[in-house]
C-alpha cells in the first residue's frame, strides 16, 4: 500500500469539482447508507432533474446550497483497496481563491479540472500557478465533460495543447491528463467505453498508485521549538516537530539563531524514549547543557539556515483590505513571529499570462514577489530547501485576519548594518532608539524604526529622541546575545560579554535592557538575583512587570501618520 | 516511513502543543466519549514528562449515562488531572430535560452550558475532539476555528490557515476552538484505541443491557427517570453504542462486538454513518452548522 494521498481538486467555478469527487465516493460504495439515501432526497429537490447530484456530498453549507456553488474548502476521507485518500474539494470562484489555496497548502498532488467545451481558463491557470507556489510537484489535469462534446479525441488533443503551454509557463513537472466524464463517470473509476482512443488510466487508478514520498528529503535535521517542558527542576526538554533528517542521542546540535552548540542528551518521541528519531516524529529532546534555547528557536544538524532580517519571497495576497507598504503586520514562520514590514513590491505575476508587472499595491487574489523587512532576526531558508523555514504568513496587526502567506526565494544574509551594536566578536540587535507613537486610524501604538547604523565603541549614540530621553551613563544588557554594552559621557565605552559584567559603582550607572526599558537594578545582589530568576521567568509578563519600567526614560506621542495622509 | 496513525498522532500533538504555547488561557473540553479518551492520550503525550497545562472541562447536563460519569471521575484521578464540571443550573432549575424540551434541550444544557462555562472561567482556547468525517459542515471548518465575542462561528469569512501556519491571534472577549484530530476517521480512531491500549467507557462494548424501542431507536434504561409510554416495554438485549451523550437521546444497536477487534470489523462493514444513532442531528439538513454557529461544538 502506498501511503496516505493528501490531494485537492481544483479549476473554474462549474468545471465539475464536487461532484467528480462525489462520483469517486459513490463509485467506491464509500458511502454510508444513510448519506446515500440524503443523497438521493436532496437531488429530488435539486437541479439535475431529479438525476443524483453528486456535488451534494461535498458542498455542506447552508450557503452552499442555496448558491449551488462551494465557498469554502471541504475535506472527504475515504479508502480504497490500495491506498487511504484525504481530498480537499477546494471553490472554483475568483472570490474564494484564498479557500482554494488553503486547499492546496495541504495537499501533495493536484487534480485541476478543465471543462472540454471551455478548455483552459484564467480561473485554470490561476489554480495551477497556486498550487505551484504552495509547493504541489504533482498535477493531474482532468479535462471534464467530454460526454458534451462527444468524446472528441480531437478537441481533447486540443485542449491538451493549452495545458502543455500552461505547464511550460509555470514550469510544472510530473503532469498527467486524463479525458473524463464527471457526471456520467467515464475514465473517473472505470475505463470508458465512449473514448477507446484514451490508453492512459482512469483518474482512481492514476490518483491509487502515484508516488510522491519526497526523495530528496533526509539531508540534515531541523526542529523549531515550539514550547519548552519543565515539569521539575530537574528536566528541560525542547519539544516540537522533526521537519526533516534523523536525531540520535549523543548527536552534536546547534541552535539557532544563537549558533550555540550542545549534545543530544535523550529524545522521547510522543512521550516515548527513543534513541533515534525521524522526519514528521512530534519530538522532546533534552539537551546535555543549559543553553538559551525558548520558542521559536531552532535545533539542527548539518543544515543550511540562514539569520536574517530581509527576505525575498512570492506572495499571495489574501485580505480584502489591499496591502499596505511600510505598514507592519506580523509574520509567523515555523515557530518564530516577528513584525515585518513588505519594503517593495518587486514585481506582480499576471495569473493569466504569467507576465512579470510592476506595480505599487497589491489586491486580494494577487501573486507579486516581495522585499520583506523583519523588525527581529529570525532563521529561515528558501522554500524549496526547508519547506517549513521557507513559508510564512502575514496578519494584519488590527484585524488579526491572515492577509497573506508566503514563500521564500531568496534569504538575505546579515550584515553588521542590520545589527545596532558590533564589535569584533559581538553584535547586538536592539530596538532602544524605535519611536513608540499612538496611531490615531488604528487607536494603537505603532513603533517607528530608529537610526541604527552598527555603532561600535567609541561612537556617539543618539539618547535623545521624539520618545525616549536616556541619560548619558547607561549600560545597555542584551539577554539574547549574552552581552552588554557600558555608555559613558554619551559614547560606548566598552562592548563586553555578559559573564565578564558586574554592576558599576563608580558611575552607578542605570541599566536598560535593548527596549530601552529601565531594569530596577541598583546593585551587584540585585542583579545576580535578577540573573537567576531570568531563565525561568522571561516568558511570563509577571517577571517582566516586576524587574522592568517601560516608562522611566519612554514615553508615547501622538503622530501623523504618514501612510494615511 | 511513518504510518498513517504515526502522522495523524503527530499533527495532533503539533497542534496541542501549539496552543498550549500560543494561547492564553486553554482548555480541552472532555465529552467522556471514545474520541474525548483519544484527545485525552494525545495531551499525556504531547507533554510528556509535564502534566497537561490546561484543565479539562466536562459539560455535565445530569443525563449522561451513569457509566460515563463514574468513568470521568476515575481517569481525571488516575492520570492527575484538573477536570472542571459545568451544569447549566438555571436549566436544571427550569426542569429542562430531553423528554419534554427536544431541541431546546440540546440548546440549553449544552451549547448554552458550554459558553457559559467558557465565559465563567475566561477561557480563551478551547479543544474539541470534532472530526471532518462526521458532518458536512465539520468537514470545511478549519483547525484553529475563530469564535466572535458572541462565541458564534462565522463559516462564510473563516481564516486561511496554510500549512501548519495556525493563526492564534485574538482580541480580547474573541476565542479560539481548536480541532486536533480533524483529519481523523472513525477507523483511524478505533485503530489508534486498539495500538495505544486505550481505556474507553464499557457502554462501546456489547453487553446485555436493559433497553426500550422508541421511534426507531433503541434507548438503554439507564435510571428511573425514563418514563415508559404505553405499550413500551423493557427486555434486556445485547447492545452497544457507537457515540455516547445523554442516554435518552443515544441510539444503541444489536450487537455481538464485545472486543475491540470486533468493533474495528463492524466499523468497517457499518452502512450507517456515526451520527445517524444521534437523535439530534436529523432534525433537518444544515442542523449541525445551525448549532454549530450557535456556539455548539
Amino acid at each position: 500500500m502506498s501511503g496516505l494521498l493528501k490531494f485537492i481538486t481544483c479549476g473554474s467555478v462549474d468545471d465539475g469539482k464536487s461532484t467528480l469527487i462525489g462520483h469517486i465516493l459513490y463509485d467506491s460504495k464509500l458511502l454510508y447508507a444513510d448519506q446515500e439515501k440524503a443523497l438521493e432526497l436532496e437531488s429530488k429537490a435539486g437541479s439535475r432533474g431529479g438525476k443524483l447530484d453528486y456535488s451534494l456530498l461535498l458542498d455542506g453549507l447552508m450557503a452552499e446550497h442555496e448558491q449551488g456553488i462551494t465557498i469554502d474548502v471541504a475535506y472527504r476521507y475515504f479508502t480504497t483497496e490500495k491506498r487511504s485518500f484525504i481530498v480537499a474539494d477546494t471553490p472554483g470562484h475568483e472570490e474564494y481563491t484564498r479557500n482554494m489555496a488553503v486547499g492546496a497548502s495541504f495537499a501533495d498532488l493536484a487534480v485541476i479540472l478543465t471543462d472540454a467545451s471551455k478548455g483552459v481558463l484564467v480561473q485554470t491557470r490561476r489554480h495551477a500557478r497556486i498550487c505551484h507556489l504552495m509547493g504541489i510537484k504533482y498535477f493531474i489535469f482532468a479535462v471534464n465533460k467530454m460526454d458534451i462534446i462527444d468524446y472528441d479525441e480531437k478537441r481533447f488533443q486540443e485542449i491538451t495543447k493549452q495545458i502543455d503551454v500552461l505547464v511550460k509557463q509555470i514550469g510544472l513537472e510530473n503532469v498527467t491528463i486524463i479525458p473524463l466524464s464527471a457526471t456520467e463517470g467515464d475514465n473517473v473509476t472505470k475505463k470508458s467505453a465512449n473514448m477507446p482512443w484514451y490508453k492512459g488510466d482512469t483518474l482512481l487508478s492514476v490518483l491509487e498508485n502515484i508516488n510522491v514520498e519526497n526523495t530528496a528529503a533526509g539531508d540534515g535535521f531541523y526542529l523549531p521549538v515550539q514550547r519548552v517542558c519543565r515539569p521539575d527542576r530537574t528536566f528541560r526538554g525542547f519539544q516540537g516537530q522533526c521537519e526533516s533528517g534523523q536525531l540520535h542521542v549523543g548527536d552534536t546540535v546547534t541552535v539557532l539563531p544563537s549558533g550555540e552548540t550542545a549534545d543530544v542528551k535523550s529524545i522521547y518521541n510522543a512521550g516515548a524514549k527513543t534513541d533515534t528519531a525521524f522526519a514528521g516524529q512530534a519530538l522532546t529532546i533534552e539537551l546535555s547543557k543549559e543553553i538559551d534555547v525558548s520558542r521559536g528557536c531552532v535545533i539542527t544538524k548539518d543544515i543550511k539556515a540562514n539569520i536574517t532580517k530581509s527576505i525575498t519571497s512570492d506572495i499571495l495576497w489574501m485580505d480584502d483590505n489591499p496591502l499596505l507598504l511600510q505598514h507592519e503586520y506580523i509574520l509567523q514562520l515555523g515557530s518564530s513571529s516577528t513584525v515585518a514590514v513588505v519594503k517593495q513590491i518587486n514585481y506582480k505575476t499576471d495569473v493569466n499570462s504569467g507576465d512579470k508587472l510592476p506595480a505599487s499595491v497589491l489586491r486580494k487574489n494577487e501573486i507579486a514577489n516581495c522585499t520583506i523587512s523583519l523588525a527581529d532576526k529570525i532563521t529561515a531558508a528558501e522554500f524549496t530547501a526547508y519547506p517549513v523555514l521557507g513559508s510564512f504568513i502575514l496578519i494584519d496587526r488590527l484585524s488579526n485576519m491572515t492577509s497573506a502567506c508566503g514563500v521564500i526565494r531568496n534569504v538575505q544574509q546579515l550584515t553588521d548594518d542590520d545589527y545596532s551594536f558590533v564589535s569584533d566578536n559581538i553584535k547586538i540587535s536592539a530596538t532602544l532608539f524605535d519611536e513608540y507613537y499612538y496611531n490615531m486610524s488604528d487607536m494603537k501604538i505603532d513603533t517607528a524604526q530608529g537610526n541604527y547604523k552598527a555603532f561600535t565603541v567609541g561612537d556617539t549614540l543618539p539618547l535623545k529622541g521624539d520618545t525616549y530621553n536616556y541619560p548619558q551613563e547607561i549600560d545597555i544588557i542584551a539577554f539574547a546575545e549574552n552581552a552588554a554594552i557600558r555608555v559613558r559621557h554619551g559614547k560606548i565605552a566598552e562592548i563586553l560579554p555578559l559573564s565578564q559584567y558586574s554592576f558599576d559603582t563608580q558611575y552607578n550607572a542605570p541599566l536598560a535592557d535593548t527596549r530601552g526599558f529601565f531594569i530596577n537594578i541598583h546593585d551587584q545582589t540585585e542583579l545576580d538575583k535578577f540573573r537567576a530568576e531570568y531563565t525561568e521567568g522571561k516568558n511570563h509578563a509577571s517577571f517582566w512587570n516586576k524587574w522592568l519600567d517601560c516608562t522611566k526614560w519612554r514615553h508615547i506621542l501622538f503622530n501623523d501618520n504618514f501612510w494615511m495622509i | 516511513m511513518l504510518s498513517h496513525l504515526d502522522k495523524l498522532e503527530a499533527e495532533a500533538i503539533y497542534i496541542i502543543r501549539e496552543v498550549a504555547a500560543v494561547c492564553e488561557k486553554p482548555v480541552m473540553l472532555y465529552s467522556i466519549g471514545k474520541d474525548s479518551s483519544v484527545m485525552l492520550h494525545l495531551a499525556l503525550k504531547a507533554f510528556y514528562p509535564e502534566k497537561p497545562p490546561f484543565p479539562f472541562l466536562h459539560i455535565d447536563t445530569t443525563w449522561k449515562f451513569h457509566d460515563m460519569i463514574a468513568f470521568r471521575d476515575r481517569i481525571a484521578k488516575e492520570h492527575g488531572i484538573t477536570m472542571l464540571k459545568y451544569t447549566n443550573q438555571d436549566g436544571v432549575a427550569r426542569g429542562i430535560n430531553p423528554f419534554d424540551h427536544g431541541a431546546a434541550y440540546t440548546d440549553i444544557m449544552k451549547t448554552q452550558a458550554l459558553k457559559q462555562a467558557l465565559k465563567k472561567y475566561g477561557f480563551t482556547a478551547a479543544f474539541g475532539g470534532g472530526r471532518r468525517d462526521e458532518e458536512k459542515s465539520r468537514a470545511k471548518e478549519r483547525i484553529f476555528s475563530f469564535r466572535n465575542e458572541a462565541q458564534v462561528w462565522d463559516p462564510k469569512n473563516q481564516r486561511p490557515e496554510m500549512w501548519k501556519l495556525y493563526n492564534p491571534r485574538i482580541k480580547k472577549g474573541e476565542s479560539m476552538r481548536v480541532f486536533p484530530i480533524s483529519n481523523w476517521t472513525e477507523k483511524d480512531i478505533w485503530q489508534y484505541i486498539k495500538r495505544e491500549n486505550i481505556e474507553i467507557v464499557p457502554l462501546y462494548f456489547a453487553k446485555v443491557r436493559p433497553i426500550i424501542r422508541r421511534d426507531g431507536m433503541i434507548i438503554m434504561v439507564d435510571d428511573d427517570r425514563l418514563k415508559l409510554r404505553p405499550g413500551e416495554k423493557i427486555t434486556n438485549e445485547k447492545v452497544r453504542f457507537r457515540t455516547l451523550g445523554c442516554y435518552p437521546l443515544t441510539g444503541g444497536f444489536v450487537s455481538e462486538a464485545d472486543t475491540l477487534d470486533k468493533i474495528i470489523e463492524e466499523t468497517l462493514q457499518a452502512v450507517t454513518s456515526e451520527r445517524a444513532s444521534r437523535a439530534i442531528d436529523k432534525d433537518s439538513i444544515g442542523s449541525m452548522e445551525r448549532r454549530k454557529r450557535e456556539g455548539y461544538f
